[in-house]
């Protein structure tokens, strides 16, 4: 995109400064450029999400600087690491507690699946509980690896478009099991694939 | 608590005349020097001890599950062993189904520079109980509790036996057994729904909760420093 057709850019040359934009595109860009993170670090992952914002990989570029250990300032929850089944009540609580709109990054192998922890505590993917946007492989992803998750997330948020309501409706578990899939698609979810398939322990 | 006693640091070897730390030598696997707390005991409580083995130079005293808390206690406060600090309990369950379940305790003599192990074997078809060590070392609140949660070890004469890594609501039984499959006995699913529907704020005792009872044992100095409006941890 040339700076000249840059919809923020078409100001009229001389007299007054204005301009005309779409507001979905004006809404958009100011969300994507300053997404507060809700760090939700457990293990290794966290580590490399601290280099991400320190200073030589320095997340402020991408309006991210302002760690929000609120829930309720926050518009992204970047999970971090391993979920245990004793934290999965924690983390849904938290993701419930963070307001509209917000997005959901599941940062690592364990985040997103369960990782090499196919065992008797550990969540196999936080999205068993909670939507999630983007999922960044790796273990643990490089600083580079989620800065390219932020950047593809951006990039959905700039897509979004304010008419479509569905993009802000709030994720309803059910009051009676507290899941908000189906059994049948977590049990899906959560089946062992890889090395785990081989192993001969669980049987025992 | 008698918060107002003074405190005294135990240094390490203090009482342990001469010996400057070293690291062993060519330790052997089996067999060598044991320790001299094994003679002890065995001349203090006789046939209570089963059986002595040292293994890489670390002595491990088997002992009969009903005279433990005696044994236990006497290695802490008699002044010729003075086994201060308990260092892990734990158990081990062997894959061989006739094997017993041993039920593990170190403790270290820091003034002596000691390290010991003990051991109380559970034959197959037992009662998983053996006695707390709690009223001798308090450290043992916590250690026992994870033994218990992960073994379902019971430990009689612990003021608070709780599950403590698994949710008190944990139904699938106790992972480290070798009968536990590696995934838990249930679905992901039924796991899933099981765990969303505790109540984290629920798993604590009104103790955990009141910082009202904690202020009453602190020491008078932090006391009085808190009173006065100091935060702590800053």
């Amino acid at each position: 995109m040339g700076l000249s057709d840059h919809p923020l850019a078409q100001i009229v040359q001389g007299g007054e400064p204005w301009m005309t934009t779409r507001l979905d595109f004006l809404v958009n860009w100011s969300r994507a450029n300053s997404l507060w993170p809700m760090p939700f670090g457990t293990a290794c992952c966290a580590i490399e999400f601290m280099a991400a914002a320190a200073n030589k990989y320095d997340l402020a570029r991408f309006g991210m600087e302002r760690m929000s250990f609120s829930p309720r300032q926050a518009d992204v929850l970047i999970c971090a690491g391993r979920v245990p089944f004793k934290l999965a009540p924690v983390l849904r609580r938290i993701w419930q507690q963070m307001m509209q709109p917000k997005w959901a990054i599941s940062m690592g192998a364990c985040a997103s699946t369960g990782g090499m922890f196919d065992n008797y505590a550990v969540v196999q993917g936080i999205d068993t509980i909670m939507p999630v946007d983007v999922y960044v492989p790796g273990c643990p992803p490089r600083p580079e690896g989620l800065i390219y998750g932020i950047m593809l997330l951006q990039k959905k948020i700039m897509a979004e478009r304010a008419s479509d309501t569905s993009l802000r409706q709030e994720m309803e578990p059910d009051p009676k099991s507290q899941l908000y899939i189906p059994p049948t698609a977590i049990d899906e979810l959560s089946e062992p694939f890889g090395n785990s398939v081989h192993q001969t322990r669980s049987g025992l | 608590m008698n918060s107002s006693a003074p405190f005294t640091p135990v240094i390490a070897g203090s009482a342990a005349a001469g010996s400057a730390p070293a690291t062993p030598k060519n330790v052997s696997h089996r067999g060598g020097p044991e320790s001299p707390t094994a003679g002890a005991l065995r001349e203090r409580f006789g046939a209570a001890v089963k059986r002595v083995d040292v293994v890489w130079g670390e002595t491990t005293i088997v002992v009969d599950s009903r005279r433990l808390s005696e044994v236990v206690s006497w290695l802490h406060d008699e002044p010729a062993q003075r086994y201060d600090f308990l260092v892990d309990v734990t158990a081990v369950e062997f894959r061989d189904a006739e094997l017993p379940i041993e039920v593990v305790w170190h403790v270290r003599s820091l003034p002596f520079r000691r390290f010991l192990r003990l051991k109380v074997l559970i034959e197959k078809g037992q009662k998983l109980e053996v006695p707390s060590v709690w009223a001798t070392y308090k450290s043992a609140d916590w250690l026992e509790r994870e033994c218990y949660d992960m073994f379902g070890i019971t430990f009689a004469g612990h003021p608070d036996l709780r599950r403590i890594l698994m949710w008190e609501q944990y139904r699938e039984g106790y992972p480290l057994r070798k009968d536990f499959p590696l995934r838990g006995r249930f679905s992901r699913s039924e796991q899933l729904r099981q765990a969303l529907s505790a109540n984290p704020e629920a798993r604590y005792s009104m103790d955990e909760l009141s910082i009202a009872q904690a202020f009453e044992d602190l020491p008078d100095e932090m006391r009085r420093r808190l009173s006065e409006g100091e935060k702590t941890g800053e």
